[in-house]
């Protein structure tokens, strides 16, 4: 069963902090700032996304609304290379 | 850039020549003299004339914070290449006598310094926010601080009006975000208010703060598309590239988070301050109206008791 892009988001989500909610409860394009991320959880949510995908977002898409939901990670992901479902 | 740069060169020499700034033979550090020191009074005391109505409660603080204090504040995640810290020399006598040798020869000599638990001030707020946690939860009002120290900030230039050491005057409201953002903008009329009163152009503008590196380029754009920064921005040396002097910064509830800063009902406080660069409001001043403030308009004279 491939696993999609945000399943593996979701996973550095869960247990951190980061969010006020639980990210179980939140759907895939639910507001992440309006579920309590901070500008500085961002900052950490951006360089946990860069260690595990092995990527560097380029100056473009270092943006609030490039985090605003596991969706909208997603597709920055996808866009920068990252494959849709990884086995 | 080497046209901007010329300009900045321009107008310290003008500056230093004139006797208003004092060189102590380092980029960004000037002593000011008499007259300097009487414009940025009047600065002082035509934010007060404003601002002393609201009934601030008074803070001076000295141009340094604890280590701990720098820690807290989260400043070391975004911007840490401004931060100063204060070293001392910890050796013993033979290490004393080491370090002499090495002046002698003229070399480093700084080996033995070590931090010690003072940081430099990098805003005059920043002895503020500890200061109010410490008394529990705030009432139903909130609190506003006037504050004004000097404050550190490493980044040399041959820009007069990017010291690396400076004064901030500055209004702090903690309380609820209604509370803050009512702050702010009330600040953001008076601030126009004030500089106009000054008869020197400006403008107000979105902006963010100078954070360090590529994290920081996504807290830039963030504090932009959050508009949680405004500047009021005055030509000096620059038509293109006007100078802040006075900034309209709204925190959300990053220091009330930090320092667990709660209002009357329980809630992380939100914040806000305005903050007023004297010096580079002096500097503007200088720049539009002459270097002797005694032939300045006389309505300007009168907002600065001059």
């Amino acid at each position: 069963m491939p696993l999609p892009v945000q399943a593996r988001v979701r996973t550095l989500l869960k247990n951190t902090g980061w969010l006020q909610a639980d990210i179980e409860t939140l759907a895939d394009d639910a507001d992440l700032y309006a579920a309590g991320l901070t500008s500085h959880a961002t900052v950490n949510l951006m360089l946990a996304l860069e260690e595990a995908f092995d990527i560097e977002f380029p100056d473009r898409l270092l943006r609030r609304r490039t985090f605003s939901s596991v969706d909208a990670i997603a597709e920055a992901l996808v866009e920068i290379g990252v494959q849709k479902e990884a086995a | 850039m080497t046209v901007l740069a010329d300009a900045h060169r321009a107008y310290r020499d003008d500056l230093l020549r004139e006797g208003l700034l004092i060189s102590m033979g380092v980029d960004g550090l000037y002593g000011r003299s008499g007259a300097f020191e009487q414009v940025v009074e009047g600065i002082n005391a035509a934010f007060s004339a404003v601002g002393d109505p609201d009934g601030p409660e008074v803070m001076r603080f000295p141009p340094g914070i604890g280590k701990l204090q720098l820690e807290q504040s989260g400043y070391l995640k975004s911007s840490p290449q401004l931060v100063g810290t204060v070293h001392s020399f910890t050796g013993n006598d033979r290490d004393h006598r080491a370090m002499l040798e090495r002046i002698d020869k003229h070399g480093d000599w700084t080996a033995e310094q070590k931090t010690t638990e003072v940081a430099l001030a990098p805003a005059a707020c920043y002895g503020v926010y500890p200061a109010i946690a410490a008394r529990g939860r705030m009432a139903q009002d909130g609190a506003l601080v006037d504050v004004y120290t000097y404050c550190f900030r490493h980044e040399p230039s041959i820009d007069p009006a990017r010291m690396q050491m400076f004064r901030q005057r500055e209004h702090v409201r903690l309380g609820s975000e209604t509370q803050a953002l009512a702050f702010r903008k009330l600040w953001m009329e008076r601030g126009r208010a004030i500089i106009g009163s000054f008869a020197l152009p400006f403008e107000v503008e979105v902006a963010n703060d100078p954070f360090f590196g590529r994290t920081g380029k996504l807290l830039a754009t963030s504090q932009r598309e959050e508009t949680l920064k405004f500047e009021l921005l005055v030509p000096i040396t620059s038509k293109e590239h006007p100078t802040a002097c006075v900034s309209f910064n709204y925190h959300r509830d990053l220091f009330g988070r930090a320092w667990k800063i709660e209002t009357d009902a329980g809630e992380t406080a939100h914040t806000a301050c305005v903050g007023f660069g004297v010096e580079r409001i002096a500097l503007a001043l200088f720049k539009h109206h002459g270097f002797a403030f005694k032939a300045w308009p006389r309505s300007v004279r009168d907002v600065l008791g001059l």
